[in-house]
């Protein structure tokens, strides 16, 4: 099913749409096929205008099975198409489903526009002759339903056609296969009097340039692998595999030949101890994880923040506690990553809104690192990291310049901790450089000379430093920015991957004449240096989060506006529809119901 | 940079340049803070005493530690010193050696560090043979935090945590490093200064994972844990120095061996029974297999003599050398990577 909805987002953002995706998966690799917990889902809205996210509702919904119908059912307004395979609506698929009685004959469907489509029968006739097995042939039929898909949204089928032939090389007859099922499904469409409309999408007007589909981990993998070039540094990448965050691993084990190397380490401590070291080395060390991995990486950020070395650590933030719903959305890491560690331990917090911006973050992120001397955490999410869109390929000649330069011997004995004026970043002194020998670790340090100490005075100076290093990066970011009116009634201001919910909804409610505005926070410590000026300048502040309050938390202890919170954890992301109507009850100025 | 130069290859003109180093060019500003009479004392001043034979210059030397008293001993070497945090001192290692293979990595260690919080690290650095030297500082009791057990604390040790004794069973550090495929596995005493220089100089000439364990004193919380047999009026009775390529004998009168009777080693004297040197054990650190180096770690007093000196010394690969063959091999095969292309890869389109 992830398959088949990848064909169509690729085939959409080729012809020119602008796209926006959200898979829904199971964590079970190979769940019984039929059952509750086994439905796997891909949601994509395209369109002729510049979309934020990927809809609320579908105009469409196709269900391969009873289980599929059973738990997307509740998405489709009422009047929207409904296709299903009716074939798989068995008795014992219904009882699989935990259905009384059928839902395609007792009436319960009525208010959808429903087509039973009898996929299974029509797609292995079309596979007649092929030397299969039946349960081979069952396989292709969802290539059978994205065949019927391209021709309701007059779709070309060449390019998936191509793809089937590059994937399936080696196999022929499953090439064969796969091509005939997605033409059966075109041709099913074209003949059955069935379908009444077909829906006609055409080109979105996006900016003149040279694009591409991309994921958030696609994105931020490439955005690693350039910030290695731009500061012309080897990348090192130590990471423990975990959902969602592998498949940046997978993606920089893929560029060796850039000169990157990858480790995967024997567990999440290891992996970031790994990174660190690359890091004293003078490489791009860094590490990824998710909510759980970066709980057992807090000692070393910690480690990173005492010692002053560049660090990247990425969280792909997935729904918890503990273990909780690995392949689901949530952005409920943001307190952890700030405060989840002993003492009072700062470091740089960004967290890119959308999938395509996720590599220029990646550069910033190490543009950060290596300027101030600082781990950094890069905030990622599970709709970022596997949802897509298409993305405009940046100009080598636009990416910034990263370099630093390393410490070299002065006159004078070596001062590893004595710092630069403006930055107050410590010189980076790796091994390898005569005359700067010297010893760091997680022992405090006396300010300048680097030497173990337990002056009061100088922890009291220090913890000051590393406070002050942090809090100055505000003056080497940009300001925030509004969309809408810089003063009005309500500000929509969210961060991460909630900015296409909360645009649509900010567009949605300025075109019904409200002064509403929008902003989305990029950097999350420091905070930008506007963020206060910004936030009084509007009578009410929403601050919807996948969490239950951590952003409007802070916001409320920091500056002592009494912002409001918007916060549902479903484990997907935010709807436009309930973003417009909870703005709407604040705008109204009565009490939300609770 | 300079390569590390193995005992068979020629020193380099540089290297001659840098051999002239003593120990004192290995002696940093810092005042030494151990306990008087501890152990570290003599495993520091052999440590700085052998650097300079590895013709290696200072600046190219990282001492790397986790957490415990042996955790302060880059503090005192003047080279680059790391000194990290509980246990994870070998990913550290690991790391720094996969992005600068140039360098002399040294891991100083302890039984808590390394066998208990970062156990799992010793096993992952040593299978994967990462070129770095691991020192563990054997003392079988927590130290720094003043006296608990430790995971070689004997069965039924009576310490602060442990008033009724201890009822975890020790582990053997060389069978763990045996066990974790460590290509160069040997130990010394803090004591035996001249063993424990040999050990340490041919452990930092090895390519690839080295595990040496030192037994260490800690005059304080564990006083004499090794004396029954490391003392000197003991030493040549209870001890085996293993030597390659000789029998295995020992005793102050050079008339007890090793002989192996199936798969167990047995104590025998030489002349009683009829038994010969040629009935004893001939020590091969190099055997390709590592049955012989698991028995020797097995032994202990006051069964056997205690086995010092290198177990087992075998070549493989480094960690190191096969990531950077594969990006040699990768970049022969795909041409050097070139970000453009990596940006422009896929499906792309054109919007004017």
């Amino acid at each position: 099913m992830q398959l088949t909805g990848s064909q169509f987002t690729r085939t959409a953002a080729v012809f020119g749409n602008d796209i926006s995706t959200l898979p829904d998966f199971p964590a079970e690799i190979r769940a019984p096929a039929g059952s509750l917990p086994g439905v796997s889902g891909f949601q994509l809205s395209f369109s002729s205008t510049d979309i934020h996210t990927p809809g609320d509702a579908p105009d469409v919904l196709v269900a391969m099975n009873p289980a599929a119908l059973k738990t997307n059912v509740g998405e489709l307004p009422a009047g929207g198409a409904l296709i299903v395979n009716s074939d798989a609506f068995t008795q014992q698929n219904l009882n699989k489903a935990a259905y009384a009685s059928n839902p395609l004959t007792d009436g319960s469907l009525k208010q959808y526009t429903v087509f039973e489509v009898p996929i299974s029968t029509l797609n292995e006739r079309s596979l007649e002759g092929l030397d299969m097995t039946s349960k081979q042939k069952d396989l292709t039929k969802n290539f059978f339903a994205l065949g019927l898909m391209f021709w309701l949204y007059e779709r070309s089928m060449d390019p998936t056609l191509t793809w089937i032939q590059q994937k399936f090389s080696a196999r022929p007859v499953i090439a064969e296969a796969n091509q005939r099922a997605l033409r059966a499904g075109y041709a099913f469409g074209e003949t059955t009097e069935m379908f009444h409309t077909t829906y006609r999408v055409p080109k979105a007007t996006l900016a003149a340039g040279t694009y591409r589909n991309i994921t958030g981990n696609e994105a931020t993998a490439l955005g690693f692998l350039a910030a290695s070039k731009l500061a012309k540094r080897t990348l090192f990448y130590g990471s423990y595999p975990i959902t969602p965050a592998s498949d940046i691993l997978h993606q920089l084990s893929a560029y060796k030949h850039y000169g990157v190397k990858t480790f995967q380490a024997e567990d999440e401590i290891a992996a970031i101890g790994a990174a660190i070291g690359a890091s004293y080395g003078g490489a791009l060390g860094m590490t990824a994880s998710s909510g759980p991995g970066i709980a057992l990486k807090a000692e070393a950020m910690g480690l990173a923040v005492m010692v002053e070395l560049p660090l990247v650590v990425v969280d792909v933030q997935r729904a918890g506690p503990s273990t909780g719903m690995p392949t689901k959305n949530e952005q409920a890491d943001l307190l952890q990553v700030l405060f989840g560690r002993n003492s009072d331990s700062p470091l740089p917090v960004v967290a890119p809104a959308t999938p395509g911006e996720c590599f220029a973050f990646a550069i910033e992120a190490w543009r950060l690192a290596l300027k101030y001397m600082t781990p950094v955490v890069y905030l990622s999410d599970a709709f970022l990291a596997t949802g897509a869109e298409p993305w405009k390929i940046p100009s080598l000649a636009d990416l910034p310049d990263i370099t630093v330069a390393n410490a070299s011997k002065g006159d004078g004995p070596f001062r590893p901790y004595e710092r630069d004026p403006e930055t107050l970043a410590r010189p980076w002194a790796v091994p390898g450089t005569a005359g700067l020998e010297h010893r760091i670790g997680g022992l405090e340090k006396a300010d300048i000379t680097g030497n173990v100490s337990y002056d009061p005075d100088n922890h009291h100076r220090m913890q000051l430093l590393r406070h002050a290093k942090v809090e100055g990066i505000a003056r080497d970011i940009p300001p925030l920015e509004v969309f809408g009116p810089a003063q009005g009634d309500l500000l929509l201001l969210g961060w991460g991957s909630t900015y296409g919910a909360l645009r649509s909804a900010a567009e949605r409610l300025q075109a019904q004449g409200k002064s509403v505005a929008h902003a989305q926070l990029r950097y999350l410590n420091p905070f930008p240096a506007n963020i206060e000026d910004v936030l009084r300048s509007y009578r009410h502040v929403l601050v919807p989060e996948v969490n239950l309050g951590q952003l409007s938390m802070l916001l409320r202890a920091k500056f002592l506006i009494d912002i409001k919170g918007y916060n549902k954890v479903r484990g997907k992301p935010f709807r436009i529809g309930e973003i417009v109507d909870e703005a709407a009850l604040i705008l109204s100025d009565r009490e939300r119901p609770r | 940079m300079t390569e590390m130069p193995s005992g068979d290859v020629p020193l380099s003109p540089e290297n001659q340049r840098v051999i002239q180093l003593t120990r004192k060019d290995f002696v940093s500003d810092q005042e030494v803070r151990w306990c008087p009479g501890c152990g570290d004392y003599s495993i520091l001043a052999q440590t700085q005493k052998v650097m300079p034979d590895f013709g290696v210059p200072k600046e190219n030397i990282v001492f790397i530690s986790g957490i415990g008293c042996s955790g302060r001993l880059p503090y005192y070497m003047n080279t680059y010193g790391f000194h990290t945090i509980h246990g994870r001192a070998p990913t550290l290692a690991t790391g720094l050696k996969a992005a600068r293979p140039d360098l002399m990595v040294w891991v100083i260690t302890g039984d808590g560090d390394a066998l208990s919080i970062g156990g799992n690290h010793v096993l992952h650095s040593m299978r994967r043979n990462v070129d770095l030297t691991m020192v563990m500082f054997n003392n079988r009791i927590y130290g720094l935090t003043k006296g608990q057990t430790s995971p070689t604390s004997e069965l039924g040790k009576r310490t602060k945590s442990t008033p009724l004794g201890s009822v975890d069973r020790p582990i053997m550090p060389l069978t763990v490093a045996l066990a974790a495929e460590a290509t160069f596995v040997a130990r010394s005493v803090d004591t035996h200064t001249e063993h424990l220089q040999d050990t340490l100089e041919r452990a930092g000439r090895h390519h690839g994972g080295s595990f040496v364990e030192v037994l260490q004193n800690c005059n304080i919380f564990n006083d004499g844990a090794w004396r029954d047999f490391t003392d000197r009026e003991f030493r040549d009775d209870r001890m085996l120095v293993l030597k390659d390529g000789e029998p295995m004998i020992f005793g102050k009168d050079r008339d007890k061996g090793i002989r192996l009777r199936g798969l167990h080693p047995e104590v025998v004297t030489l002349g009683v029974d009829g038994v010969t040197e040629a009935d004893l054990i001939v020590h091969d650190e190099q055997a390709e297999d590592p049955y012989l180096a698991l028995i020797l770690s097995r032994m202990f007093w006051p069964e056997f003599p205690v086995p010092v000196g290198v177990f087992r010394r075998i070549e493989r690969p480094t960690h190191d050398s096969l990531m950077d063959e594969q990006i040699r091999t990768a970049t022969e095969k795909s041409g050097a990577g070139d970000l453009g292309k990596a940006l422009l890869a896929g499906e792309t389109w054109t919007v004017d």
